[in-house]
């Protein structure tokens, strides 16, 4: 398990600046929501965390990212080991077209070569445990991915994350495209999964980060406005923008 | 930006501000029976309960309604729970005001004791703090509430004044005496007691305002 300290993070998009002079502290064992209107930066700072905005041309990042003693954002850093450690889950889940089988041994294939026959089962069985899909599909697991219910496609790549050990689970809208029982469902592995990893959420459903988070972030145009603990947050926060947002006066 | 939820708001702004009046004119009705001897003015709040009543399961079920619909958060929800904590308050003192008149009621059959001179004054002093709380709760104002907890004092004050006449110059020297001193003490006890549910409302609107608990945090008051 890791904590993230984010200290003086900027980010740049070519001439946009995305990301001011962010400063934060994600603490492991407990979910952080990120909540902000469309554009604030919430997501960008999440892809920050396992350096996912290298994929975007014209990226530039100046500050501190430490998670454990590693500054992320140097250019030192090994993406493929940053990954394994810091998974993420996207907005529409996103299974390989393989079988719920090779889905979550995919990972092990990357990062630890030339596992057995059994203890790539094992992992299997206890990835698909973790996330609660190993009785329903412990006798289809040779069935491709793709016929799953969406939410079952989303467990499964929660569980292909939690198979390879990383110690941070970053989540952009994952419960968006999913019904109210999917969501609640997704939420409450949340709540399970919590004791074993740092979890940062981004929402746009308040009442999500409401409920599932011990700690709020609120951005607005690349700012992090306000941080603290959900309930101060949705309750009593302490910036009139932060209010105005919550209460839906904002825009 | 002007949300449909702020026109729910000020509906549910007058409904309450309505029982505040309503609670208001109970407490004036049932002292003022009690010093002019007045039973259709005792009657007035006995008779006008049922609309109090009433109009609190109103208010709460627009407060539950609010809450379902809209899962308010921050100020919008610090208003509407502090809105149905004053809303049970205000019910509770409209009720006191009813044992007030019945007293009163039973007092007007009787000779007079003595004349009032502590009753009116504590009177006086809950009237007051209903009124200021009830402002502050409209004007958002943190500082009239914590003055209104303050004056709480005045009215432990005077109902203990009123208890030791009553105690040691009638009850002790004449138990003859000793029902209308006892309604009379009772009626004192009742004034102290609006006093107590108007500090818990004051206690709410600073909850409202602030964000801050002075229930049982008296420092929290500073």
């Amino acid at each position: 398990m890791a904590d993230i300290k984010v200290s003086n993070l900027n980010l740049w998009y070519g001439d946009f600046q995305a990301l001011i002079n962010v400063n934060a502290y994600f603490t492991q064992k407990q979910i952080t929501a990120m909540i902000g209107p469309s554009g604030c930066g919430k997501s960008t700072l999440l892809r920050v965390f396992n350096r996912m905005n290298d994929l975007i041309e014209g990226v530039r990042v100046s500050g501190e990212v430490l998670i454990d003693t590693q500054n992320i954002i140097s250019e030192e850093t090994d993406l493929v080991s940053l990954r394994k450690k810091v998974g993420m889950v996207f907005q529409r889940p996103n299974p390989f077209p393989l079988s719920i089988y090779e889905n979550i041994a995919f990972g092990q294939r990357v990062h630890a070569e030339g596992l057995t026959k059994f203890k790539l089962d094992e992992i299997v069985r206890d990835s698909l445990q973790s996330v609660l899909l190993w009785d329903e599909l412990k006798d289809k697991l040779n069935k491709s991915a793709l016929t799953l219910s969406l939410e079952q496609k989303q467990r499964l790549c929660i569980a292909r994350l939690i198979a390879v050990k990383p110690d941070i689970l970053l989540m952009d809208e994952p419960c968006s495209t999913l019904d109210p029982q999917g969501t609640s469902r997704i939420e409450e592995l949340m709540r399970e999964l919590k004791n074993n990893y740092t979890i940062i959420i981004v929402t746009h459903n308040m009442q999500q980060a409401a409920r599932v988070s011990d700690e709020t972030g609120f951005m607005l145009l690349g700012e992090l406005v306000e941080f603290g603990k959900t309930q101060d947050i949705f309750t009593n926060p302490k910036d009139k923008r932060t209010e105005d947002y919550i209460t839906g006066r904002y825009g | 930006m002007l949300r449909h939820l702020d026109e729910e708001l000020k509906e549910l702004h007058k409904d309450i501000l309505r029982m505040a009046v309503f609670a208001q004119e109970s407490i004036f009705k049932s002292v003022e029976s009690l010093q002019s001897r007045d039973q259709g003015l005792a009657q007035e709040v006995i008779d006008n309960d049922n609309n109090i009543d009433e109009l609190e399961l109103v208010i709460d079920e627009k407060c539950i309604d609010l809450i379902a619909r809209y899962q308010p958060m921050a100020g919008d929800l610090r208003y509407i729970t502090t809105g149905m904590k004053i809303n049970a308050e205000l019910e509770r003192i409209a009720d006191i005001a009813l044992d007030i008149s019945q007293k009163s009621l039973e007092l007007m059959k009787k000779p007079l004791l003595k004349p009032l001179v502590d009753i009116p004054k504590l009177s006086q002093v809950a009237q007051d703090m209903v009124r200021q709380a009830i402002d502050a709760f409209v004007k958002r104002d943190a500082h009239l509430a914590r003055q209104v907890v303050l004056a709480d004092s005045e009215a432990d004050r005077l109902r203990n004044l009123v208890q030791d006449e009553l105690i040691n110059e009638y009850l002790a020297r004449d138990p003859k005496t000793a029902d209308r001193a006892v309604a009379l003490l009772l009626i004192a006890r009742y004034l102290e007691r609006i006093c107590d549910h108007t500090t818990n409302i004051a206690e709410d609107v600073i909850y409202m305002v602030e964000a801050k608990v002075v229930k049982h945090h008296p420092e929290e008051l500073k």
